[in-house]
């Protein structure tokens, strides 16, 4: 920033505070927004930083940046923010002023993403009376993906979808958002306002301000609506634009107060602190199998875990029960169901994960234990196991072409196994329990009081605990086939 | 120039992108766009050099964050807010 040392003459209007003094966006356009010349876009940034300022709240400001031409409003406010999905910042914002009750929340929306896409995030978090502020953006068009008719577009408006002009009949009329939430009972202060030249916008300025003062003040829903010029997609030069704020955009769209109870409106009380992690389970019911608080598991391990074979073997509830055992050990785990078209034609599989560290990614790709219920289920995710790996395979040998000398096989007829305890369809838990015996992943406890947990019918569940014990024997006595 | 003006303009010619929303909203009209472009391709507005009133309207019409910085004499509160 230049400075101007001029005796006699003070700065009086400057650069707010607020915004970087330099944007990363792009090297060579550190110094220029992205947004066309005479965008309302950029005016309404500067209302805003400016009342952050004036307020001194810029090191607690969370702005809630759009998808929409806006989509970049983080590369210019020097505050903390939160880039969330297409009409998602209401929700976004609410989760952020719960779990921060300290921090001011301004949701930055524009009318295609607050009035389509958005419409019911907006109504349910004013109805709730979220104690943030929201500064919507009405330009009448979806501006970043070339103009698409937006909910509040003119009538007889040509846009690229609605080519021969917005008709009530087919579109419906413009939708006046604050007139629409000031018939809800919670929020707190609702103004529509417009940037058609300096009068008008002075008077946003002001709206703006109070908007946020009423957050600052712990009061309830603030909403502006800002009539704002889009002068590339109206096909307008910048003057022309602002023209068409102050006459057609605001006859359409009357502005004023539509809500102002921030004379009666008190202080909302901040959400109670969340329960320690520990009370959890009692306050959810899950007394049962839950007496044992998880312990550390000894040592490290990462599991990364394939389950495979056709729909009805229970490959996604193996993969479901270790999962919650490991929890139970106290492990980091994941379980992510691979749904594909071949689902149909009969085969599924899940890619599982215990680790007694972080997690970083669901997928396993290279599986260090694989647990294949069928033939198909072999040949397909055999060759991903990495060295010294886990193979447990449902038969009696290894089929032809199978071969890997670098990993552990453990071939046994699981099928056959768990029709001898009960029923066929256990074959998964006679694998789980080859699995248990074979590598120690798990102590047979944690799996019963999982199964527990997991499986409501009685007489499943005794099955279920035959299969697993009569598959640790398969492996610790050499039951059957060894291969 | 007999007396001091009231104000002073200060504009970025490498952040304006030549809107021309000032140039409309200015009342003594003493802004204008330069002919020469600048780095980006846009005609930058220029001030006239004398004339202005330190209003401000200019920085609140103006779209950029930082291309207009208005000068006061003697600072003090803006008579058009
Ligand atoms: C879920 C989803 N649907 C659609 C899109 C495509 N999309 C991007 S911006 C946009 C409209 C933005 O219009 P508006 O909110 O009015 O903002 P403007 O660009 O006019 O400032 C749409 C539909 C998307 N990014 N994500
Ligand atoms: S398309 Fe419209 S809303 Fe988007 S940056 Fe350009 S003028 Fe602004
Ligand atoms: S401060 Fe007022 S008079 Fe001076 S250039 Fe800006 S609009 Fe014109
Ligand atoms: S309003 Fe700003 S961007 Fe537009 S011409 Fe004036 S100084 Fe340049």
């Amino acid at each position: 920033m230049p400075e101007y040392a001029v005796p006699e003459y003070a700065v009086v209007h400057e650069k707010p505070r607020s915004f970087y003094s330099l944007y990363e966006r792009k090297p060579e356009l550190q110094h220029q927004t992205h947004y066309c010349p005479g965008c309302g876009h950029g005016i309404a940034h500067k209302l805003i930083a400016r009342a952050i300022d004036e307020l001194g709240i810029q090191d607690r400001t969370v702005m809630i940046s759009p998808v929409g031409c806006s989509v970049f409003a983080y590369y210019y406010f020097d505050t903390g923010n939160v880039q969330v999905a297409h009409g998602r910042a209401p929700a976004v914002a609410t989760a952020v002023k719960r779990s921060r009750p300290e921090s001011i929340v301004l949701a930055y929306q524009g009318d295609g993403d607050l009035a389509a896409i958005g419409a019911a995030e907006i109504v349910h978090a004013a109805n709730r009376g979220e104690p943030f502020t929201v500064i919507f953006i009405n330009n009448g068009i979806y501006g970043m993906t070339g103009g698409q008719m937006a909910p509040t577009t003119l009538l007889g408006r040509k846009t690229t979808t609605t080519p021969f002009g917005r008709n009530a009949w087919n579109e419906g009329y413009p939708l006046r958002v604050c007139e629409l939430l000031a018939s809800l009972e919670a929020p707190v202060y609702i103004e529509r306002v417009a940037l058609g030249g300096n009068r008008q916008i002075m008077k946003a300025a002001g709206a703006v301000r109070r908007a946020i003062e009423n957050q600052v003040k712990g009061l309830g829903f603030s909403l502006v609506e800002i009539l704002s010029p889009c002068p590339t997609i109206w096909k307008m030069n910048p003057v022309e634009a602002q023209r068409l704020v102050l006459g057609e955009m605001t006859e359409a769209f009357p502005l004023g107060v539509f809500r102002d109870r921030t004379k009666s409106a008190t202080v909302r009380p901040a959400a109670p602190p969340a329960p320690p992690l520990a009370e959890i389970p009692r306050i959810l019911g899950l007394t049962e199998g839950c007496e044992s608080t998880p312990s550390q598991p000894a040592g490290s391990s990462d599991w990364r875990i394939r389950v495979a074979g056709f729909g009805g073997q229970g490959v996604l509830m193996l993969g479901e029960i270790l999962i919650e055992a490991g929890l139970e050990a106290g492990l980091d785990v994941s379980w992510l169901p691979s749904y594909g078209p071949e689902m149909r034609s009969g085969t599924s599989n899940c890619h599982v994960r215990l680790s007694s560290g972080p997690i970083d990614s669901p997928l396993v790709s290279r599986p260090n234990v694989l647990l294949a219920l069928n033939e198909p289920s072999l040949r397909k995710f055999l060759p991903t196991v990495a060295p010294r790996g886990w193979v447990f395979y449902n038969g009696t040998q290894l089929p032809d072409g199978c071969e890997r000398p670098d990993v552990q096989a453990v071939v046994r007829p699981f099928t056959e196994i768990a029709d001898r305890v009960g029923d066929p369809r256990a074959a998964n838990m006679t694998m789980l329990g080859a699995l248990l015996g074979a590598t120690g992943m798990l102590t047979e406890e944690r799996v019963l009081t999982a199964l527990r947990r997991k499986v409501s019918s009685g007489r499943w569940l005794e099955i279920d605990q035959r299969a697993l014990d009569s598959g640790i024997e398969a492996v610790i006595k050499g039951v059957s086939h060894e291969s | 120039m007999t007396a001091l003006d009231r104000g002073i303009v200060a504009l970025d010619s490498e952040e304006c992108k030549g809107c021309g929303l000032c140039i409309e909203a200015c009342p003594p009209k003493v802004l204008s766009l330069r002919r020469l472009l600048n780095r980006y391709g846009y005609r930058p507005a220029v001030y006239a050099g004398s004339g202005c009133t330190g209003c401000g309207i200019c920085f609140f019409v103006c779209p950029e964050p930082g291309a207009i910085t208005v000068l006061r004499r003697g600072g003090g509160a803006c008579q058009n807010n």
